[in-house]
């Protein structure tokens, strides 16, 4: 029974690290800025204490909503990998990689352009719908590729080569739009968590943890499905059912991250390499909520730096996210070629 | 052949519709094993998987127990049924005892999460297939016999009625072999399992088999009892044999006869000559050997190796014209080697031949 002792105390390890990462970077991130907020004043800012009117504007209108869609979005990226990665069988895949979040930045910026153009409001669920849109269209090219070329490797220059249309097209786009509109789409193209506000949270949250919540439902025929697809099929998976579920709920995850924060690059890839290793198991009923906390932590982690290292110029999340993410994936590609070998 | 436990009917398996092999019927009752061989590429996986629900039968059906397998639901073929292909099973950071809790799967609830009982049935698994002691290794960094272990014990831990092998011996050593076997022996006797599979060793499915289903080209060739197919020639036939030559009755191969007069001559008999047979054949030297009885166990060797071979019918004295022919055989080589050190009552053609080889002058060896 030591081994098993030995895993189940290992699991609970991580969650606690997660655990307290999330809520420890969450308030560093509200606390940390060019107006620094001590923890107490936080807590009593929340709790609704007396607190300097000033000090409650920045924590509640501006702070707050960022930290809690970078945790919220963070977690959907990271998730979106992780079904990416099952789907393909494939350690390197993601939404960025495979062009998907480049898709729906593509859809979202016409949307935009467009009806900004027209002086229409766009609400949340347009944006999110677009975004969807747009995944779905890189998905299809990407899936196309894949019953082409099995090499995983080669899948992943398909994603990023459908990635740089996507971008090119976006650019252009961006380029002939209306001067106004474009310091807005600027910011966004690139990936952000600026100007998050209390208008833009409900949506997102429901979205996020219903997806979330159908993903670990999925997490036993997930688990079928890691085993490879002729053993998924024995065991009693309904195949067919399965993939379409997990491109349907990776896509939304990762669309709704673009509807508002722009792409963001490597947190799909970099964080479920990260959480598997710390765990050391690929049990999908572990990963999933293990995923979603780690993808919390990471961007938790990289706003804050994005925000505060040059302030008061703010860098955009995808440059610090890159910084942290890349090495991750170099580090994945050695390990497996050296078990390989 | 409608009230067996396993039949087929009409099957027709192929791939994108195109039907490759035809007509297939098999019956097997409750605890039987059915074993497919044939040459390679011949659809030995494509009926295996087909049978298993991986391909989509192209024509006819599939019963266990009196239904059809299309007309179960998913969980319910799941747990009468486990598989085992070549292709390894993905285990990315699963330990043994891991890949064998997903044999479980049918029996668990929403999140898989497995009871008590789930892992008492897995432990019992990895006991009868000798892989106990592999439990917390990761499955990626064992040899790829253990790892075929492995997945028997994932499939056993499903509690199958029938069980679907493809090549299942192939990464085993000897011992494994038989004792992967013996598991399945085992299983049939206590659980009435029922096991189709193919194998590549055709004495050992010679050995286990209850029926045997020879598949070449687009057919069924052969489907029978292993006595019925193991027939003279019939191996030879089935894989289209040109060089070297399969000896059915005691599942013996040999490689290449070298061709041409014979060079040597050898007295063997009792099984004295064939590790000589194959030393020549080896060194590339054609020979002629007698004087053996049919029944002898160096005569299938000789009859695949030597130019000639002078053979008496069993349990009967040599007659006096075969004994001149040998004779005159001996006369045409260089050499004689005599493999009899003593010759016993029957066998005073052989040791006369010795006597008149060395009367000739031939170069004798022992």
């Amino acid at each position: 029974m030591g081994q098993t002792d030995r895993k189940m105390f290992r699991y609970v390890t991580g969650f606690v690290i997660l655990f307290c990462g999330v809520l420890l970077l969450s308030l560093c991130n509200i606390g940390i800025g060019s107006v620094s907020v001590p923890a107490k004043e936080i807590v009593a800012c929340l709790s609704g204490g007396a607190v300097d009117s000033t000090v409650r504007g920045i924590v509640w209108n501006i702070r707050l909503p960022r930290a809690l869609s970078a945790l919220i979005l963070g977690g959907a990226l990271a998730l979106s990998g992780y079904l990416l990665q099952t789907f393909f069988h494939n350690p390197i895949a993601g939404p960025f990689v495979l062009g998907i979040s480049s898709g729906s930045k593509l859809t979202v910026s016409l949307v935009m352009v467009f009806l900004l153009g027209n002086a229409v409001k766009i609400s949340s669920t347009a944006l999110i719908a677009a975004a969807f849109a747009g995944a779905m269209l890189s998905m299809g090219f990407v899936l196309l590729m894949s019953k082409r070329v099995s090499n995983m490797s080669m899948l992943v220059v398909c994603g990023v080569m459908i990635g740089y249309i996507c971008s090119a097209i976006t650019d252009f786009v961006v380029t002939f739009a209306d001067d106004a509109d474009i310091v807005n789409l600027h910011n966004w193209s690139r990936g952000s968590f600026s100007g998050m506000s209390w208008s833009n949270l409900p949506t997102m949250t429901v979205v996020v943890i219903a997806a979330s919540v159908g993903v670990f439902f999925l997490s036993k025929p997930i688990s079928a499905y890691q085993l490879g697809e002729n053993y998924a099929k024995n065991m009693g998976v309904n195949l067919r059912a399965l993939r379409v579920l997990l491109i349907m709920l990776s896509s939304i995850l990762s669309a709704c991250v673009v509807a508002y924060a722009g792409p963001i690059s490597f947190v799909g890839i970099a964080v479920p390499q990260l959480t598997k290793s710390i765990f050391g198991t690929n049990k999908p009923i572990l990963m999933i909520p293990a995923c979603f906390l780690g993808g919390s932590v990471f961007c938790l982690l990289c706003d804050l730096i994005a925000r505060t290292v040059f302030a008061p110029t703010e860098l955009s999340i995808s440059t610090v996210t890159a910084v942290f993410g890349a090495p991750v994936v170099l580090w994945v590609m050695a390990a497996r070629k050296r078990r390989q070998e | 052949m409608r009230d067996s436990y396993f039949f087929t009917l009409d099957m027709c398996v192929g791939y994108h519709g195109k039907p490759l092999i035809r007509d297939i019927g098999i019956t097997l009752q409750k605890g039987e094993i059915l074993t497919l061989i044939g040459p390679n590429g011949a659809g030995k996986s494509t009926i295996l998987k087909s049978i298993a629900g991986q391909l989509e039968l192209i024509g006819g059906a599939v019963y266990l127990d009196q239904r059809t397998l299309a007309g179960m639901r998913r969980e319910e073929l799941a747990k009468k049924m486990s598989v085992l292909f070549t292709e390894k099973i993905r285990a990315e950071l699963l330990t043994c005892e891991e890949v064998v809790e997903s044999g479980r799967y049918p029996y668990t609830g929403r999140f898989g999460l497995l009871s008590a009982e789930d892992h008492q049935i897995v432990a019992e698994a990895m006991e009868l297939v000798h892989v106990a002691e592999l439990r917390d290794r990761l499955f990626d960094e064992i040899s790829d016999g253990q790892k075929q272990r492995v997945m028997l014990a994932r499939a056993m831990a499903g509690h199958p009625k029938i069980l679907i092998l493809d090549e299942p011996t192939s990464y085993l050593d000897v011992k494994y072999k038989l004792e992967f076997l013996s598991v399945l022996q085992e299983m049939r006797k206590k659980k009435g399992l029922t096991v189709i599979m193919s194998l590549h060793e055709l004495e050992l499915a010679e050995r286990i088999s209850d029926k045997i289903l020879c598949v070449k080209g687009a057919y069924v060739e052969r489907l029978g009892e292993p006595c019925e197919i193991f027939q003279p020639g019939y191996i030879q036939s089935l894989f289209d044999i040109r060089i070297g030559s399969y000896d059915e009755e005691n599942s013996q191969l040999e490689l290449e006869a070298v061709k041409g007069t014979p060079e040597v001559f050898v007295i063997a008999g009792g099984g004295s000559g064939k590790n000589v047979y194959r030393r020549l054949q080896r060194e590339d030297i054609s020979f002629a050997t007698g004087i053996l009885f049919s029944n002898d166990v160096d005569t299938p060797v000789a009859r695949a190796l030597a130019s000639e071979v002078i053979e008496a019918e069993a349990f009967e004295p040599v007659d006096e014209a075969l004994f001149e022919h040998a004779k005159k055989i001996m006369n045409e080589c260089q050499t004689v080697i005599c493999c009899r050190h003593r010759f016993g009552s029957l066998e005073r053609a052989n040791k006369e031949l010795l006597a008149y080889a060395k009367a000739v002058g031939k170069l004798v060896e022992r």
